[in-house]
C-alpha cells in the first residue's frame, strides 16, 4: 500500500504512514467512517425502497392518462372522481378507451396477524389496462367475489401462496364476505400496506357498499395508437373544465407520486434527514480524526515548513489521509450496509437492496466529504509556525 | 575575495504592537563566510533565536538588510523565502523527527523538498548520509526506537542531505550528554568543512566553543563581542 501510494503521489506517503502509525486510532477511524457509511446506506436503501414501493403499483397498469381528484397525491389517497368525466373524456377523438379504478386498503385476518392489502377494483372486461400476468388472469375476476392475490405480500406464507391455482383456489374472509383467490401475481410489501389484491369493480362495490359505481378513485385512459399523450392531456384539461380534477399523463402521475413520497410524506423527509445525518456523522468523524492528527503533528509540519515545503504539500498530506479514510472506510461500510439491507429486505419484503448506483454515489460522496473534512482540517495548519520551533 | 553566504546590515527587529511593542535586535551586523563554523552565544532573551529565524527566512525582515546567498530578504515575498529555505539546513534543539517515519524516511524528507529527485537516488543519499553519522544499522528504525543522540544525528543527517549552503542550528546539543554533544558538533563541523557548508550554531554550551571558527556574543539585542579563532 505504501509503495502504491508513493507511486501515486510521487513522494513519501506521509499521510498513510502517519495514519497507520497508530493502528488503534487508525482502525477506530475506519470503523467510524464505516459506521457513517452504514447509516447512509441503510437510510438510502429505505428511501429507495420507499420510492420503488411507491411506484410499484403503477407497474400493474397500462394506461396513458390518469384523471384523479385534486387532492389525490398517490394512487390510494384523495377524493373520488365522478364517472361522468370518463364518458366526457371518451368523447375526445384520440381517447381510445377508459376504465374506472377503485382503490382502498382491505384488512385480511391471517390468524396470528392482520395484514393489509391495497385492493384495486378493475373492470375484468378490460384486461388491456393490466400488465404482465394480470391481464390474462383478469378473466378470473369475472367470477363473483373472485380475487387475485399478491404472493409476495408481507405476512402471507409463501407455501400457502404457491398452493393457489385455479385447481386449488384459496377462499378467505374479509369485510364480512368470502373471497376466492384463483391465482396470484408478484407484488410485494410497501409502506402503505403489506401487499396488493385485485378484484372486479363489482366485487369491490359489494365489499364496500358505501362506495358507488359512479365515483371511482381514478379514471384511467388509453389513447389511440400514435396519439400525442401531452396534447390529449391539454385538450382534456380544456374540455373537462372542473378545477377539482387532476388530469395528468400516467407517467407524470407516477413521477409526482414519487416526488410527493420523497419530499412531502413524513417518512420521505425522515429518511432524507437520515441520509443527511449519516453524511454529517461521517464528515464530523473524518474531520475529528484529521484535525486531531494535524494538531498532534503541528511540530513536524512546522519543521517541514521550515525546510521549504509549500502549502500544497500539507494539503496533499491531509487529502491523502482523507482519501485513505474515505476509501478504506467505505469497503466495510458497503459490506455491512449491504448485509443489513438484504436482511431487512427479507424480513419486510420491501425492495431493500444495494444497487450499483447507490454504492457508487455513496463512494463518491464519502470521498468528497472526506476531502471536505480534510480541507476544513487544514485550517489548523496555519498554527504551524516554523519560527516557533526555535 | 571571501565568498559571503549570509550577511546582515543594521538589522533591527521588534515584537508586539502598540504599547507592548518591544525591540529585540538593535542594528545587528554580521557576515558569515562560506564554509565557516560560527557560534552565536548570549544569555537567554538576548536575541540569538531572533537572529537565527531572520537569517533562516522564517521571519520577515522589518528593518535593516539581510542578504542570503546573494538575495535580499527585506521585502522578499513569501514564495521567494520558501524557495530560499530549501537551500538551508535546520537543526533544532528538539530533533523534531516525524514519529511515523523511519530514520531513512525522515532524511529523505530533507531531500524530497527539492522537486525531481528520483526515489532511488533519495534512498541512496539518505543511506549514505546516515552512514556518515554512524547510523547505517538504524536506517529503518522509527524515532521511538532510537536514543536521544541517535535522533539528533538523524536530524543532522536530514539537515545535511540536501547539501545546504547554510546550516542553522539552535542548541542542537542541549539535550545530549557531553560525549554525544561533542560527537554531534564534530560531525557537523566535519561534514560542513567537507561540503563547504556554512554553519551558524546558537548555544549556551561552553563545551563546544573550542570547535568554533568565530564566536559572536549577543547581549540585549546587540553584538557585543566578536572573537575569531580560525
Amino acid at each position: 500500500m505504501s509503495r502504491l501510494l508513493q507511486r501515486l503521489f510521487g513522494r513519501l506517503p506521509v499521510g498513510w504512514l502517519q495514519l497507520t502509525h497508530n493502528r488503534t486510532r487508525f482502525f477506530a477511524a475506519l470503523a467510524g467512517v464505516a459506521f457513517a457509511n452504514v447509516l447512509v446506506f441503510v437510510q438510502l436503501g429505505i428511501m429507495n425502497s420507499m420510492s420503488s414501493a411507491a411506484v410499484r403499483p403503477y407497474a400493474f397498469f397500462s394506461a396513458d392518462i390518469m384523471i384523479s381528484a385534486h387532492d389525490a397525491n398517490t394512487l390510494s389517497d384523495g377524493a373520488n372522481v365522478a364517472r361522468q368525466w370518463l364518458y366526457q373524456a371518451l368523447a375526445d377523438p384520440e381517447v381510445a378507451e377508459g376504465m374506472g379504478l377503485y382503490v382502498t386498503n382491505v384488512p385480511w385476518d391471517r390468524g396470528m396477524t392482520d395484514i393489509s392489502l391495497t385492493t384495486f377494483g378493475v373492470d375484468p372486461f378490460q384486461p388491456q389496462f393490466l400488465t404482465g400476468t394480470l391481464g390474462p388472469d383478469a378473466g378470473f375476476l369475472q367470477l363473483r367475489d373472485a380475487a387475485l392475490l399478491d404472493r409476495l405480500a408481507r405476512g402471507f406464507n409463501r407455501a400457502d401462496a404457491a398452493g393457489i391455482s385455479p385447481a386449488t383456489p384459496l377462499s378467505f374472509e374479509t369485510e364480512r364476505r368470502t373471497l376466492t383467490a384463483w391465482t396470484t401475481f408478484a407484488g410485494g410489501g410497501g409502506f402503505g400496506s403489506d401487499g396488493y389484491m385485485f378484484v372486479s369493480d363489482q366485487t369491490f362495490l359489494r365489499l364496500f357498499p358505501a362506495r358507488r359505481a359512479a365515483a371511482p378513485d381514478h379514471i384511467l385512459l388509453r389513447v389511440t395508437p400514435g396519439a400525442d399523450v401531452a396534447a390529449v392531456v391539454t385538450r382534456l384539461k380544456a374540455t373537462l373544465s372542473d378545477p377539482g380534477l387532476r388530469i395528468r399523463s400516467f407517467a407524470d402521475a407516477k413521477a409526482e407520486d414519487l416526488r410527493y413520497q420523497q419530499t412531502r410524506r413524513p417518512t420521505g423527509v425522515v429518511f432524507g434527514f437520515g441520509v443527511l445525518i449519516g453524511v454529517l456523522v461521517g464528515l464530523v468523524i473524518v474531520y475529528q480524526v484529521l484535525s486531531s492528527d494535524v494538531a498532534d503533528h503541528l511540530r513536524e509540519y512546522a519543521t517541514f515548513k521550515a525546510m521549504g515545503y509549500r502549502p500544497s504539500f500539507f494539503l496533499g498530506v491531509v487529502f491523502e489521509e482523507a482519501l485513505v479514510l474515505g476509501v478504506l472506510g467505505f469497503i466495510p461500510g458497503m459490506i455491512f450496509g449491504g448485509g443489513i439491507l438484504t436482511l431487512m429486505g427479507k424480513v419486510t419484503t420491501l425492495p431493500l437492496r444495494m444497487t450499483p448506483d447507490m454504492a457508487l454515489s455513496v463512494f463518491l460522496g464519502t470521498v468528497l466529504f472526506s476531502a471536505l473534512s480534510g480541507a476544513i482540517a487544514t485550517r489548523r495548519l496555519a498554527a504551524a509556525d516554523p519560527a516557533d520551533l526555535f | 575575495m571571501t565568498e559571503i553566504t549570509v550577511s546582515a546590515e543594521r538589522l533591527s527587529h521588534w515584537f508586539g504592537q502598540g504599547e507592548t511593542r518591544k525591540q529585540a535586535l538593535f542594528d545587528v551586523s554580521l557576515a558569515l563566510p562560506r564554509g565557516s563554523f560560527t557560534v552565536l552565544m548570549g544569555p537567554s532573551g538576548s536575541g540569538k533565536t531572533t537572529v537565527l529565524t531572520l537569517l533562516g527566512c522564517l521571519r520577515a525582515v522589518q528593518a535593516g538588510s539581510v542578504r542570503l546567498l546573494g538575495h535580499e530578504l527585506h521585502g522578499a515575498p513569501e514564495p521567494h523565502l520558501v524557495a530560499l529555505r530549501r537551500r538551508l539546513g535546520f537543526i533544532f534543539q528538539m530533533h523534531n523527527l516525524h514519529e511515523s517515519l523511519t530514520a531513512a524516511q525522515n532524511v529523505i524528507m530533507g531531500l524530497q523538498v527539492h522537486p525531481g529527485v528520483p526515489d532511488a537516488t533519495a534512498r541512496a543519499a539518505a543511506a549514505q548520509v546516515l552512514g556518515l553519522v554512524g547510523l547505517s544499522d538504524r536506517i529503518d528504525y522509527l524515532p521511538a526506537n532510537l536514543s536521544g543522540g541517535q535522533k539528533q544525528r538523524v536530524a543532522v543527517a536530514r539537515a545535511l542531505v540536501g547539501n545546504p549552503a547554510l546550516v542553522l542550528a539552535d542548541e542542537p546539543t542541549a539535550a545530549l550528554d557531553k560525549d554525544t554533544a561533542a560527537g554531534v558538533v564534530d560531525l557537523l563541523k566535519r561534514m560542513g568543512a567537507a561540503r563547504g557548508t556554512t554553519t551558524l550554531l546558537v548555544t549556551h554550551d561552553n563545551r563546544i566553543l573550542d570547535r568554533a571558527d568565530r564566536i559572536l556574543t549577543l547581549e540585549d539585542g546587540r553584538i557585543v563581542k566578536v572573537e575569531d579563532r580560525a
